[in-house]
Order: structure tokens, then sequence, then C-alpha cells
């Protein structure tokens, strides 16, 4: 398993933050699977030996992290909040709209691979409801028409 | 990245730096920054705590706790090494302020954690900020290299002889986190199941440490009260309520924002001059004056002053800043299912009351906005949240029964009106919606 120079950098850093390498975990954990896409067995093996953790440890810690999978996702993942200041302000229409024109339901992954969808909880952006997260970016604001442009400009990016 | 909205009525103090360049750590230092990190090294740490304490600086993450008063609870002497932990894991629906903080102004929150370290006797301090604010958590690792880079932290901080370290830390997305002891078990590596108190943070807190939680805006508020004098911040807002507020605007508003506001500002005001009014014509059906856990609001009951006693004399709270205004289209059972969703979803399942409860509340709901509720699931509802408050383990349980119990109360028509198989009177959503809330 390779990571990128940055990764083993930033690893090797936040290691002398801590007495405890375990503390190390959730952050590193999410920062693997922005490079591998997903928490693979062999990641999770990984991580779990440089830890000096069982796997089972590192498992039970990803399956309370609602950010953290151990499933392939698209290239993007488009993420809905529905909570109640967006779904005053529409977020609910937006997830729809999302639905259809990816023609895919939450949690799931367009054929392609491109777009992955996810309704999500509060994303700190109630001021500038309703709002989305595509992967890290924030899209706030939206309405039918911005979403669209939204969805394409990502599509246009994969290009 | 966010939109900043401005309003005359404003006090800016936290806000002050906000769209200023103050990410740039000389900017910041023009800006008057670090000048009251400098004086608190001059100050003995009983005096930095006396002065927080008669600012009335109370916490801004939700509980109102006093500030200084939290802070003299961390013994003087201690086998173990003591620790600052400032929490920006902002999740409670409504709340969107720490993040505008930690995007324009990052350094504040470094030098207020610095100050609580000297007034404690703390040689660290961490930085949580929640996993889906990743560009903040890259301004915040920028910001925090810039200070050691300038001898402000690491040994010997200001050629004071003092040692401090500032560490980031991230999060991975989960609301229960944000509750004091779950956040130093997610810093600690491990799920965030809350811890059993006493003992309480301050005495056994990080790795057995005494530990000092606060919230991201507290501790940005903390500089400004050192430079600006205790005195001066209390006036800024009622007795026992010091400074300002980050209100977060949110719902149908014409205006809704982010807007510093003294504490004690009233909430009519907030609404109609402030944020705007309600657009397109509709009237006002109901606020939630601090957080989805903050007890519901009517319009005859929003003629008060937004501080923590006056709000807790309504029966809510003033929560955690997030100010959601309901217009007369909203049906009030899809939103306490919504609001009762979050919570079943957040639950960390450790305790029967609050795990059973939310899924039994959330499930009851679905069945009642399907048309297919029984009268007698309306007291349930009621008496069953009842019965969660003050008994689980961690204040989850009652964040999700208080809405609940003021839904309830306050909307009990329109729970019946849903009753014997009629549609939703009250939706404006599409039916598709319904329908697939119906299989949540
Ligand atoms: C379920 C739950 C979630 C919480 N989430 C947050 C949060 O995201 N941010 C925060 O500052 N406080 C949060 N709190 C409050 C913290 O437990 C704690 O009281 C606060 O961080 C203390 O800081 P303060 O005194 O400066 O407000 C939460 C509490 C509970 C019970
Ligand atoms: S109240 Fe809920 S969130 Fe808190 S410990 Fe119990 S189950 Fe977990
Ligand atoms: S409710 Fe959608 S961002 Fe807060």
């Amino acid at each position: 398993m390779r990571f990128s120079d940055q990764f083993e950098k930033r690893f090797a850093e936040m290691l002398t933050h801590y007495p405890t390498k375990r503390s190390v975990l959730v952050p590193t954990l999410l920062y693997a699977q922005d490079e591998a896409g997903f928490l693979s067995d062999e990641v999770i093996a990984e991580i779990a030996q440089r830890l000096e953790l069982t796997e089972l440890d590192v498992n039970n810690v990803i399956s309370y992290y609602s950010m953290l999978t151990t499933k392939p996702r698209g290239k993007y993942n488009v993420q809905v909040c529905t909570n109640i200041a967006c779904m005053l302000r529409g977020g609910e229409e937006l997830l729809e709209q999302c639905k259809d024109r990816l023609g895919i339901g939450h949690k799931g992954t367009t054929s392609d691979g491109l777009f992955s969808l996810e309704e999500v909880e509060c994303i700190g952006a109630c001021s500038w409801a309703p709002a989305i997260q595509v992967n890290y970016d924030f899209h706030e604001n939206l309405d039918e028409r911005k979403m669209d442009a939204v969805l394409d400009s990502y599509r246009k990016k994969a290009i | 990245m966010a939109d900043l909205v401005s309003h005359p009525d404003e006090v800016r103090v936290v806000s002050k730096r906000f769209g200023k360049g103050a990410t740039n750590i000389d900017r910041y230092i023009e800006l008057d920054g670090y000048k009251a990190v400098r004086k608190a090294l001059t100050m003995e740490p009983d005096a930095i705590i006396n002065e927080v304490k008669n600012s009335g600086l109370r916490g801004r993450g939700g509980a109102g706790f006093s500030t200084g008063l939290k802070w003299s609870f961390v013994p003087k002497q201690a086998s173990k090494p003591k620790y600052i932990l400032c929490n920006g894991d902002e999740s409670e629906p409504g709340t969107c302020k720490d993040r505008l903080i930690f995007e324009h102004d990052p350094h504040a929150v470094i030098e207020g954690v610095m100050i609580a370290a000297l007034a404690v006797g703390a040689t660290k301090g961490y930085i949580y900020i929640r996993g889906e604010y990743r560009y903040l958590s890259e301004i915040m690792q920028k910001a925090i290299a810039d200070v050691y880079a300038k001898g402000f932290a690491g040994k010997n901080i200001f050629g004071s002889g003092k040692d401090l370290d500032i560490y980031w830390h991230g999060g991975a997305g989960a609301y229960e986190v944000g509750e004091e002891s779950a956040l130093m078990e997610s810093l600690e590596g491990k799920r965030g199941i809350p811890r059993i108190r006493p003992p309480f943070p301050a005495v056994v807190g990080l790795w057995g440490g005494p530990t000092v939680i606060n919230n991201a805006e507290t501790l940005a508020s903390v500089p400004h009260i050192l430079l600006g004098g205790a005195e001066w911040y209390a006036n800024l807002g009622p007795p026992k309520n010091g400074g300002t507020r980050l209100f977060c605007l949110a719902g149908d508003l014409e205006k809704p924002g982010v807007y510093e506001l003294p504490m004690g500002y009233n909430l009519k005001k907030m609404i109609y001059e402030v944020g705007g009014g309600i657009p397109n014509g509709r009237k006002l059906k109901a606020v939630v004056p601090g957080g989805s856990s903050t007890p519901i609001l009517l319009p005859e009951e929003i003629d008060v002053a937004m501080d923590f006693d006056s709000v807790a004399k309504t029966g809510s709270m003033l929560g955690s800043g997030g100010v959601v205004v309901l217009d007369d289209t909203v049906c009030m059972v899809k939103f306490a299912l919504r609001t009762i969703k979050f919570y079943q979803h957040e639950s960390c399942g450790w305790c029967i009351p609050c795990r059973e409860g939310t899924d039994w509340l959330k499930k009851t709901l679905i069945r009642f906005h399907n048309g297919a509720g029984l009268k007698k699931d309306i007291d349930n509802m009621y008496y069953l949240s009842e019965n969660m408050l003050g008994r689980t383990f961690c204040p989850l349980g009652d964040a999700a029964a208080m809405p609940m119990m003021a839904f309830v109360k306050k909307f009990r028509k329109e729970f019946e009106d849903h009753l014997d198989g009629k549609p939703c009177p009250y939706e404006k959503a599409s039916e598709e919606i319904n329908r697939e809330l119906a299989v949540l």
C-alpha cells in the first residue's frame, strides 16, 4: 500500500502531536480514504499495523464515523443536506432532482463511477441553505438551475 | 466561501476581522492580533481567570456555562499534563458560525487557546475541527505552522520562558462527538461514546490529564476580553450574559446570514429587522431559537431577549446560536420528523432510553405523517419523551426529547389533523418526497 508523500509527511508529523499512537487514527483514516477512494481491507490492515492496533479495532472506529466508508464510491460524492434549515429552503427537492438527474438513490453510484449520491445531515451551511457538498467543496444558496450547473461543472471537470 | 452579511445593529467583536484577510498572520498582528496573549503572559493565572469570570462570558457551545468558572475548576497541581481542547465539531442543525471564525479569523481561536492554557497551566492545546470542514482544517494547519515559525508556539513562546504546543485535529462525521467527553474519546482515536462523569474533564480529561473544553466562539472571544477589559465586555450584554454572539439566521427569512449581535438582542427584532422578515408575504409560524435541540417558540413567545436566562424563562434555550424561522406553510409533524430523525441517526446507541426512544419516536412520526397515526400516539410521544429526559447517559437524549415535547404541546392540533388517514393538510412538499420519507 503506497500513499502520497504529502500523506506520509502529515502522518509522521501527526504522530508527534499526541502521547499515544492511536490518537492519529480518525484523521488518518479520512486522509487515507481520500487517496485510496475507500477503506479497503488492505488500507485497514496497513493502518492497523502502523498504529499497533487490531484490524477489528480499526473497523470498530470506521463504523462509527459517517464519512468513512469501506465501499467504493463515485469520483464525486454529492452530499445533499435535508436537515431543517435546508428542508425549509428546498433541500428535499434538490435531493429528488439529483436522484432524477443521476439516476441513482441514496448511497448509490452511477455506472460510469463518476457520481455518488448521499442524503446527509446538517453540514454547517444553514444560513446559506439549501446547501450541498461535493467531496469537500460546498455549494450554497442553490436552486434547481444552480444545482444542474453544479452537476454539469463536475461532469466537465472529469473530462 | 460562505457569504458575509451586515446590519447596522451588529456589534462586531468576534467578527471584527471577518473579510479582512486575517488568515494571514502578519495581517492578524496588524489588526491587534497576539497582543492579548502577550498581555496574558504578564498576568498571574488567577488574574486571567478572574478577568474572564468578570466578563460574564458563557459557553457558546450551547450550555452557557461560565467560562471563567470552568477554568477555575482545573487543579493547580496535577500529576498529569493539562490540556486545552477547542470544540470545533459544530454539527447542531441550524448552527454555522464556528465555520466563519475558522475561515476568517483562525488566529483568534489559536490565541484564545493560548490564553486558556496560560490561565490553567496547560502546555498543549488541540483544535478539533469536524471532518466535513476540510478546507478549514487546511486553513488551521497553515495558521498553526505560521505561529510556530514566528516563535509564538513551541518552546519559550514570545521569549517568555514558557512552552506551549498547539495542534489541529480532524473528525470524520459524527454529531455526538461534539459532546465534550465523546470529543475526547474521538481525539484519542476511538468511537465517540461519552464518558461517565464525575470525574469531570477539568480533573480527568484527555489521557487522564485535566482538560478544559471550550467551543471555538468562546475561545475566539477571550482575546477581545483581555484587550478590551472585563467591564467593557460584560456591559455589551445584560447582567450575567456578557458580550455578543454570532446568531445564525436561517430558514424562511428574507435575509438569512450570520450576524453578530449583543447578547439580549430581541428575537422579534432579529427576525423582522435583521433577518428582513418572512418572504413571499407569508406569516411566521414558529422559531427554533438556538439549534434543533431547543424547544420551538410560537409567534406570541418571540418578544424575548436573546440571552441565556431570558430564553430559559420561555421554557426553551439560547443553545448554539442557530435561529431557524418557519413560515406558515410548514407541516409541524414533518418538521418534528426531520428533527427526530437526526437525533435517531446520531444517537451513539450506548444507552437504551436514547437509542430506543429516538427510534420509536421516528417510527411513530413516519407513520403519523403518512396518515396512519393513532390518537393515543400523540400522548405516547409526549410521555415517552418526558421519560427520556434526564435518564440518558449524555444530553443527546434530552436534545431529542425537549423539542419533541414542545412540538406536541404547542401543535397538538396539527398532529390531530393527520389522524384518520387524511393526507397531510399542511404539506408544501411533493408527493414523491413524502413517499421517500415514508421509507426512511
Ligand atoms: C450531543 C451533543 C453535541 C454537542 N456538540 C457540540 C458542538 O458541536 N460544538 C460545541 O462547541 N459544543 C457542543 N456540545 C457541547 C459540549 O458538550 C460542551 O458543553 C462545549 O463544547 C463546552 O464549551 P463552551 O463552554 O465553550 O460552550 C454538544 C453537546 C452535546 C450533548
Ligand atoms: S444519550 Fe444517546 S448519544 Fe448519549 S450516550 Fe446515550 S445513546 Fe449515546
Ligand atoms: S440544515 Fe442544511 S446545512 Fe444546516
